[in-house]
């Protein structure tokens, strides 16, 4: 114990507590939280390492210690000194066999920072529990034996990290003390480590000489290497950026967990945001309808908030009632994720019971649930030489990469992009164990060609590149109440303005895109459904959309007005009255149908339902179509 | 370096929790929160009021009673329910009531038939498939090791060594019929923690956390509360009135007083700081069975 290095002044001081306690809780109340895994077996230190930074923290207590001295003497493996391994080898299965089995998460504090330490065992045979451990970590510290050097679990423990997508590895070359703190073994390991990273497509990492055992370069600089001059492992954990803060700068993406409905006046959105940030007053869009509101409040139990970022869990409400459920994703509207139903991605098998391609597993991503099947693997990675073997199937502890599809559509992004939305788990429909884990690199081609969301051009881009807002002018009206005069004198006006418009007139579609409709009512909807959606196409190009359709259904009105953004529908009712536009009857329609030789004519012998509350309403007998036509810029361009 | 992208620790531990409160609503059929009435109850209370704001919390308050607890306990429990709007079920095994079972008398089958089979009983009883409790990794070492999310057989049951894969924040909670799950949502939480967040959030906790003059036995090298007069006392054993405070509270014949002069939240926290016992070392419960004490317990069923 004598020969212990320890330096206290990173950890909370004694002094501050006796002194001032509101000043230490202030300090407590400040810190941030760094979440990382410890890789390594029991041989490199790694036990010795953790119960090193428990014990200098001080979150060992005497009753605790007194335990820990008692069972260093009969089970420990370090003679009558302290076996620190002995603080965090917890089940009495792991005693007994004196391996780490499970994960394990251990909790200490600094000045500046908590730490969750994910204790997972080292060994191949636990590759699943290294991932596990893995995934909710921030930094991972690679265990090394100064004695060995570069194992081959060293590599398989570097893969998994970078695998999981660990941005920040610190290898902690252990045990300097046995090799007499020599500078020269120290280079010669980082040099090796240096080309195997840069092989695998590691960036960039932190090497350190520590002792776990002694204390060297745990909590401050070690007398013993002079010749280090990098951080000690304490200072390198409490300023290393941590994942939320990373996520926080991406565009804002939350998964709906629950929604909150206490009454007929609240309906809120409850999440954890996964990435970005949101404000009340944020245009945002429900994935995968792909719906658009504002977000109106931000509520809390502690009160509405003006702003919330990656991490937290608020719940959201919108300015307008649209659809969103539970495995809904709400998204930034200008910049949502995709859906597909088919994928490329990692998967890391976890169960004893192998993989069977064409079995259908639960998949849970995010907070959405949906059946999977998974291809035969396109190849398994040999987790100690990273070398790619052909495989069948996946068993235990196995990594493979593979096509998989869904039942339905799921809102994602690449694992690389968001965790939250590109990492998945599997699970037995029969046995209900979580069988496997998963990492979504991309969609294939053939699910992302038939999803409307797969452009980088978004319609926004499209129209800011014509400087204006899309819209749709839906005249509706009575055969020859005047909507095809009106709208071309529209659409004139409009592009003398140099707006980007097109008129879709009904007469004219029926020649071709329509001309497999009749005038029945089923036609008629149909008719006006595929308008509907040649035009919402024009409005994401960006365009002003005029079109001119007798349209007399109240219910398709409102479908089409659906199917647009908010406020970029306009229906313009051209309200003449019957007797005037059979008066006029410029066609002759009017006295065809009259006759009995046209069936179905709006007006005589199927009905007109005029808008109840139109944007625009165009008196034809008070006003000249100029006069009209001047009144409908001017609502659209005030 | 904390601008306001990072969040604070307490914030990132309390939007964890908040998120496996609002898992465990949607996913399971019939959840209840085991409510114990503790520090630590109180801050899962606390959470789940803020999950689900505006709405109360979707679920009940399970109190799996002993009849031994101290009385300020039973009064915070039916004041706490009632703010929470929250429907508060009290479980008595009948059996351990008939056969007049105490901690006085029975030792560990007390603690065994009052709170292992009665809570069993309980979660029989209701059919609740998903249950809440206030446990945290960092009180014992078979707790570190324990899911956030964690499986009981049937017969409440827990396999140490066959637990599920828990992946990022991604919890399964899919079971068979009879199945059910223990949730902890403050897995993550230290005692520090807990007790900055009570102060924070200014959380109402039961008094006895903080001192007071109150009238105690020495037994057995435990200070004991003399709650009521059930509490047998020796031939010419009078009461001492001790200023005393708990750290940690069951059932007051269990549960071993500290002489402490700390009556405020600060004062509390300070000596928790400053003192070199862990928490749990008032209690009898974690001494029995050598050092696996708690790992067998849990594996018995015991929460």
């Amino acid at each position: 114990m004598s020969d212990i290095i320890t330096n206290d002044s990173v950890y909370q001081t004694d002094s501050l507590i006796a002194e001032d306690i509101d000043a230490y809780l202030d300090v407590h109340q400040h810190k941030t939280m760094l979440r990382f895994i410890t890789c390594g077996s029991v041989d490199d230190g790694k036990s010795t390492l953790i119960g090193r930074l428990l014990y200098d923290s001080k979150m060992i207590f005497e009753d605790q210690l007194a335990a820990l001295e008692a069972d260093s003497k009969r089970v420990g493996t370090q003679g009558q000194e302290i076996d620190f391994a002995l603080l965090v080898d917890g089940l009495a299965a792991e005693r007994e066999q004196g391996i780490t089995i499970d994960v394990a998460y251990r909790f200490f504090a600094t000045e500046k920072r908590k730490f969750i330490v994910a204790d997972t065992p080292g060994h191949e045979q636990y590759t699943r529990n290294m991932v596990t451990g893995a995934s909710t970590a921030d930094l991972a510290v690679i265990l090394i034996d100064a004695r060995k050097g570069i194992l081959t679990q060293t590599r398989r423990h570097s893969y998994l990290a970078h695998l999981i997508g660990i941005r920040n590895i610190v290898l902690a070359v252990n045990k300097m003390d046995l090799v007499g703190y020599d500078q020269a073994i120290f280079d010669k390991i980082v040099a090796d480590y240096t080309e195997f990273a840069a092989s695998i497509g590691i960036a960039a990492f932190t090497p350190m000489p520590i002792s776990g055992f002694k204390g060297d370069n745990i909590t401050g600089p070690s007398e013993n290497t002079p010749w280090y001059t990098g951080p000690a492992l304490i200072e390198h954990l409490e300023t290393v950026e941590v994942n939320s803060a990373v996520d926080a700068d991406k565009p804002f993406r939350m998964p709906v967990q629950w929604v909150n409905r206490p009454n007929l006046d609240f309906r809120g959105f409850s999440g954890l945001i996964a990435t970005g940030t949101v404000k009340p007053g944020d245009a945002i869009r429900v994935l995968p309808s792909g719906k658009t509101s504002t977000i109106s409040r931000i509520v809390t139990m502690d009160g509405d908030l003006d702003q919330a970022v990656a991490g937290q869990s608020v719940t959201l409400c919108f300015e307008d009632e649209i659809d969103c459920s539970r495995g809904d994703v709400i998204a930034l509207a200008d910049n949502p994720p995709q859906a597909a139903d088919q994928f490329e991605a990692t998967i890391v098998w976890m169960a004893d019971e192998e993989m069977l391609p064409s079995r259908s597993y639960w998949l849970k991503i995010g907070t959405q649930m949906v059946t999977a099947t998974i291809q035969q693997p396109k190849y398994q990675v040999n987790v100690n030489t990273m070398e790619h073997l052909a495989a069948k199937t996946l068993d235990l502890n196995a990594i493979g990469v593979a096509n998989l599809s869904t039942d339905k559509q799921i809102v994602f992004e690449a694992y690389a992009q968001n965790r939250t939305l590109g990492g998945f788990i599997l699970i037995d429909k029969i046995s209900n164990a979580t069988v496997a884990a998963g990492m979504l690199h991309f969609s294939l081609r053939r699910a992302q060609n038939v999803h409307w969301q797969a452009t980088d051009v978004s319609r926004d881009f499209h129209a800011g590149l014509k400087n204006q807002k899309p819209a749709v002018l839906w005249f509706t009206g009575l055969s020859g109440a005047g909507k095809s005069t009106i709208a071309n004198l529209v659409e004139k006006k409009l592009a003398r303005m140099n707006r980007h418009t097109f008129l879709l007139d009904g007469d004219n579609v029926r020649h071709g895109l329509n001309k497999d409709l009749g005038f029945t009512d089923a036609d008629r909807v149909e008719n006006i459904r595929r308008v509907g959606e040649v035009a919402k196409l024009m409005t994401d190009a960006g365009l002003i959309v005029i079109t001119a359709f007798i349209s007399p259904f109240r219910s398709e009105r409102d479908m089409v007005r659906q199917m647009m953004q908010p406020g970029e529908f306009i229906e313009v009712h051209i309200d003449t009255p019957l007797a005037d536009a059979e008066a006029r009857d410029v066609k002759g329609l009017y006295k065809k149908a009259r006759s009995g030789q046209l069936k179905n004519f709006t007006g005589i012998d199927s009905p007109y339902e005029a808008p109840l509350d139109p944007e625009i309403r165009v008196d034809t007998v008070a006003m000249s179509a100029e006069e009209a036509a001047d009144a409908i810029v001017a609502r659209l361009i005030p | 370096m904390v601008d306001a992208k990072t969040l604070t620790h307490l914030e990132r531990l309390e939007a964890e929790s908040i998120h496996i409160l609002r898992e465990v609503v949607s996913e399971a059929e019939k959840p209840v929160m085991l409510y114990s009435v503790g520090k630590d109850s109180a801050v899962m209370l606390h959470l789940a009021r803020k999950a689900f704001y505006p709405s109360p919390p979707p679920f009940p308050l399970l109190h799996v009673d002993t009849t031994w607890k101290f009385q300020e306990m039973y009064k915070l429990r039916d004041r706490m329910a009632q703010e929470s709007g929250m429907e508060l079920l009290v479980y008595q095994n009948q059996e351990a009531k008939d056969r007049g079972i105490n901690p006085f008398d029975h030792g560990a089958l007390h603690t065994d038939m009052w709170k292992t089979e009665g809570l069993k009983q309980a979660l029989n009883l209701y059919g609740f498939d998903a249950a809440f409790g206030g446990a945290r990794r960092d009180e014992e070492k078979s707790r570190a090791k324990e899911r956030i999310f964690s499986f009981r057989t049937a017969s409440h049951g827990w396999d140490p060594k066959n637990q599920r894969p828990e992946l990022w924040n991604l919890y399964n909670a899919r079971k068979a019929k009879g199945e059910s799950i223990r949730i902890f949502p403050i897995s993550n939480w230290t005692e520090l923690d807990i007790w900055q967040y009570i102060h924070l959030n200014d959380i109402p906790i039961v008094p006895l956390y903080f001192s007071a003059k109150r009238p105690t036995v020495e037994r057995d090298g435990m200070l004991l509360m003399v709650d009521d007069d059930r509490f047998p006392l020796e031939p010419g054993e009078v009461p001492v009135e001790r200023s005393i405070r708990f750290r940690t509270l069951g059932c007051y014949p269990l549960t071993g007083a500290v002489e402490s002069e700390a009556a405020t939240l600060p004062e509390v926290i300070q000596e928790m700081l400053l003192t070199t016992t862990s928490e749990r070392q008032g209690r009898a419960i974690d001494k029995d069975a050598g050092g696996a004490g708690m790992e067998k317990k849990k594996q018995e069923g015991y929460f």
